[in-house]
């Protein structure tokens, strides 16, 4: 086959699906009830497409460049679409727009690949933006609903801001060095003042984007008011792109100035934990308090990454691969809640357990696991993060992200203990989930406790990254 | 003997108790899974005696490695020593025992069964573990029953107690954490017991991480001022989880601070071992005052293994072999002691709904059996010749005098001083609730059904066990501690 598809396999499958899903749009009227079935095959088939004739290789003079571990980025972030199709049909079914729901998922989708892979900032700006616009028209999607509006203003204004200033950091570094090729860059990367600077307003882009403390002040109205699927899209896929572009730009083309970001990214990733886990321990909403603690989640990220290491990269990956599993099947069973109940408050799961067992069993999974308790797969996630940074030997870091693990469990068991201790007279009444959400989360479920006892996937991630 | 066999079967079990239809299939398969691991463990005692005896003196036994992370250097490597086959041999008999009076739990049987078999299985885990990862692993996997256990079937102000419980014992995982984090990067990128045993520890990583490490297990095992968790907890907790957390759980505490502070920083522990031995004499004293103070059966027995548990600690951190030996058999003691005190007041609870002492009298009339259970353990708690706790707390004084000095022997004074406080409570406690003339409202009360003589039965022969031939115990633990202090002579 000719390099152009294999290489942008990821991206022409995307494309491609995209394309069915308008001409299907603009060819008939379809029953979402068929048309959801359809989207999710496809995106299975996109998914199990993801893992064939995976090449390393550069297209387009170096602004599109992909590796076997790019392309293992790229299907993580597959499965996590896949399983987003999966668990919240319910609201797919009564949702008015499915069809462009899913073609502006898909859009930013593709802006993510294009981001993971971009080779220049040209490049990397277009994905960024790409990746970023159809988010905000995704939040938008509940049209009856002020707040569903109010956050997509939010969204669109803040990620305005943040481009505007990624904008400003590209051009000083063009402006200095004449180079926008990121393999060309990291030759002349250095520490000197102007190009730190602009290192600087290239990390708050990022930081943004990854809402790290404090320029997350965005994400908690953002995910309140979004529909759930947005919500889960941009606390678990659009994080991991931009964790995962945040790897290449730093590990490839600022490496120079390591010394720099390392002690810069500790920091942050410490302010960033305990903020979101203050935050996270008042909240009532199910949306906010997972906004926060994805916030927190996103400080022990940042941990791994300011590690520098390969270790640390493969338990990045690693992590968010865990991530997906966790933060999707918690918002799975909250949107579930959700879509037949309209309850979207932690009060109103006291008593879960006693009614819907199974729901209460992978909540509780879900959390555990984003608590870093084992046997879930969150345990091996977190360890390896906080194992990767100690080999720099911060231990001061180390200390407080441990301590945090405690503050994350307190909030954590807030939930718990609503949904197995507390008593209510009146529970949220047995709910018939359909078969498509179960099987969401059966795979959420399995997925969390089998990632972490089962090496070889995290064997596999290392040996990709190395 | 397989030493996978003692986490498969747990594992087997729980599976089968999901899968079980009633409430009594869940009981008996619960109790045939825990009875099949009691005999696997005495065939592990005998099967490690007879290797002894046939001439192995590798430090561990029945070794058994597989590859888990590479990348990190962990692997999934297990063994025992005469010290983990003491502690497995106390977990299966507590195991059997919580089985067995839980009878009664009615509400969520299954989800009940299959939380204890998860915390049994978290303890055998954790005791045959030879690689640091493997243990916190295991030692974190037992956290969750606990907090579950306590808050749906506890009473009292459960959910506080859990709360608690849960984030204190994480708080002492997190120190584990780090500590243990130093101990792999100081000790060459590798988390093998053995391993690290036998390569130099910088001096200054091992004074760090041993604060780190002996807090953390310290937390478990209640060490003064980490303990407050202790009283809620077991108080809160339903007989079994009681039985569970003082017999099993704090043990954890005590032999992670002996195998992996102890064991693998020799020269931190020789650092602090001043500062153990006052926080554990502190402890004990504390424990022992604060239980006199007590109304509650629960709470009084929960002070009193905080007063227990610091004989383990002051064992450790006297650094000779035969208090070290001594902590081991504290540990073992005590664990069966204290759940047999606690499967008593259960019992005594669910017949007359108090556990205040001053509202009971005269059971010894209307529950012969269960009263002279309570005589028992309570005279073991005390130290009687004859009952195991005599033969612990006997072997840490003993262990202690050898140090000369005066520091030491005013602290060994100090410790021994709260066992005629131990005395009082207990006689006080046991006389008003056994003796004297028969409460009208207790009079039609029942004695022990089966299930319960039982379990009763099954603790007391571990008791007596210890308490009459307590050569074979020390036989088991004393090679162990040997090690232990050869590893801490060795640097000087």
């Amino acid at each position: 086959m000719d390099a152009f598809f294999t290489l942008l396999k990821h991206e022409l499958l995307v494309t491609a699906l995209i394309f069915i899903l308008l001409l299907l749009k603009i060819s008939r009227t379809i029953k979402n009830e068929t048309l959801l079935p359809l989207i999710q095959l496809l995106l299975l088939i996109n998914c199990a497409a993801g893992f064939f004739w995976n090449e390393q290789g550069s297209l387009f003079d170096s602004m599109f460049y992909t590796n076997p571990l790019i392309a293992l980025q790229k299907n993580i972030l597959n499965i996590g679409v896949y399983l987003i199709s999966l668990l919240f049909t319910d609201w797919f079914k009564k949702t008015a727009h499915l069809a462009e729901f899913f073609i502006l998922l898909l859009s930013a989708l593709l802006g993510m690949f294009f981001l993971i892979s971009s080779g220049n900032f040209l490049m990397f700006y277009l994905a960024l933006e790409l990746a970023t616009i159809p988010v905000a028209a995704m939040a938008n999607f509940d049209l009856e609903k002020k707040v569903s509006s109010e956050s997509a203003m939010k969204m669109i204004l803040s990620s305005a801001f943040s481009s505007g200033i990624l904008l400003f950091g590209i051009s000083i570094i063009y402006g200095v060095t004449g180079i926008i090729n990121f393999a060309e860059l990291a030759a002349v990367v250095n520490n000197s003042t102007i190009q730190l600077l602009a290192f600087v307003f290239l990390i708050t882009a990022f930081a943004f984007k990854l809402s790290i403390v404090p320029f997350h002040l965005w994400t908690a109205d953002v995910y309140e008011g979004s529909p759930m699927p947005t919500t889960a899209f941009l606390s678990v896929i659009s994080k991991g792109a931009v964790a995962f572009a945040f790897i290449t730009a730093l590990y490839k083309v600022f490496q120079p100035v390591a010394g720099v970001w390392y002690n810069m990214l500790m920091v942050l990733a410490v302010i960033t934990m305990l903020v979101g886990n203050f935050f996270a321990l008042r909240q009532q909403n199910i949306k906010r308090f997972l906004a926060f603690s994805s916030i927190a989640q996103v400080g022990f990220i940042l941990l791994g990454i300011g590690s520098n290491t390969a270790n640390g990269a493969g338990a990045v990956v690693y992590f968010i691969l865990i991530y997906i599993f966790s933060n999707l099947a918690a918002f799975g069973v909250a949107a579930i809640i959700s879509a037949a109940t309209g309850k979207e408050n932690i009060d109103d799961y006291k008593g879960l357990y006693k009614t819907n067992p199974l729901l209460s069993w992978i909540l509780a999974l879900a959390l555990f696991s984003l608590a870093g308790i084992p046997p879930t797969a969150g345990f091996f996630g977190k360890l390896f993060l906080i194992s990767s940074a100690a080999a720099k030997g911060s231990y001061a870091f180390i200390i407080i992200a441990a301590l945090n693990m405690i503050i994350s469990l307190y909030y954590y068991l807030k939930v718990i203990r609503a949904v197995f201790m507390d008593k209510n007279e009146k529970p949220i009444e047995k709910l018939q989930v359909n078969v498509y959400a179960k099987l969401g989360l059966f795979i959420c479920g399995a997925g969390i406790v089998l990632l972490g006892l089962l090496s070889w996937v995290y064997e596999y991630i290392q040996a990709v990254v190395q | 003997m397989n030493l996978l066999l003692l986490i498969l079967i747990p594992l087997a079990t729980a599976i089968a108790v999901l899968t079980a239809r009633t409430k009594q299939q869940v009981r008996w398969v619960s109790f045939i899974g825990a009875s099949i691991q009691l005999f696997a463990t005495t065939g592990l005692l005998s099967a490690y005696r007879s290797a002894r005896a046939a001439g192995q003196n590798a430090q561990m036994l029945f070794e058994q490695q597989y590859n888990w992370f590479p990348n990190w250097n962990i692997s999934f490597h297990i063994g025992v020593d005469g010290i983990a086959v003491a502690m497995i041999l106390l977990t299966a008999f507590v195991v059997v025992a919580g089985v067995l009076v839980s009878w009664n739990v009615e509400k969520m049987t299954k989800e009940f069964y299959f939380l204890l078999l998860l915390l049994s299985l978290g303890a055998y885990g954790f005791f045959i573990s030879l690689d640091l990862f493997v243990l916190f692993f295991f030692l974190e996997v037992a956290v969750i029953p606990k907090y579950l256990i306590i808050g749906i079937w506890g009473s009292g102000k459960k959910e506080y107690s859990a709360n608690k419980l849960a984030l204190l014992l994480m708080f002492g995982s997190a120190l584990i954490l780090v500590g243990m984090l130093g101990v792999y990067f100081g000790g060459g990128k590798s988390f093998d017991i053995l391993q690290l045993s036998a390569t130099k520890i910088p001096f200054e990583a091992q004074k760090i991480c041993f604060i780190l490490l002996f807090a953390g297990f310290g937390v478990f095992t209640a060490l003064f001022p980490f303990h407050t968790w202790v009283p809620d907890g077991h108080s809160s907790a339903p007989t079994a989880g009681s039985m569970f957390l003082a017999g099993i759980s704090m043990k954890l505490g005590g032999y992670g601070a002996l195998r992996v502070a102890t064991f693998l920083l020799p020269e931190g522990a020789k650092e602090y071992a001043n500062i153990i031995i006052v926080l554990s004499a502190i402890g004990i004293l504390y424990g022992s005052f604060a239980t006199l103070m007590q109304k509650d059966l629960k709470y009084m027995n929960a002070y009193s293994s905080v007063s227990h548990c610091g004989f383990v600690l002051l064992g450790i951190g006297m650094l000779t072999k035969t208090a070290i030996a001594g902590a081991v058999m504290q540990m073992v003691s005590h664990g069966l002691m204290t759940a047999l005190f606690f499967a008593a007041i259960g019992m005594i609870y669910e017949r007359t709904h108090t556990r205040q002492v001053n509202e009971m009298g005269g059971l010894l009339k209307t529950m012969p059996f269960i009263s002279t259970v309570l005589f028992i353990t309570g005279l073991c708690s005390l130290g009687l010749p004859g009952l195991s706790g005599f033969v612990a707390e006997m072997t840490v004084f003993v262990g202690a005098w050898e140090h000369a000095d005066t520091f030491h022997r005013v602290a060994t004074i100090a410790a021994c001083m709260s066992i005629v406080v131990t005395a009082v409570y207990i006689l006080r406690a046991i006389g008003s609730v056994a003796m004297g003339p028969v409460k009208e409202s207790f009079a039609g009360l029942t004695d022990a059904k089966w299930n319960e003589k039982l379990a009763a039965v099954i603790l007391l022969i571990g008791i007596l066990a210890v308490g009459l031939a307590p050569f074979w115990l020390q036989d088991l633990i004393n090679p162990g501690a040997e090690i232990i202090i050869q590893k801490l002579s060795a640097g000087k």
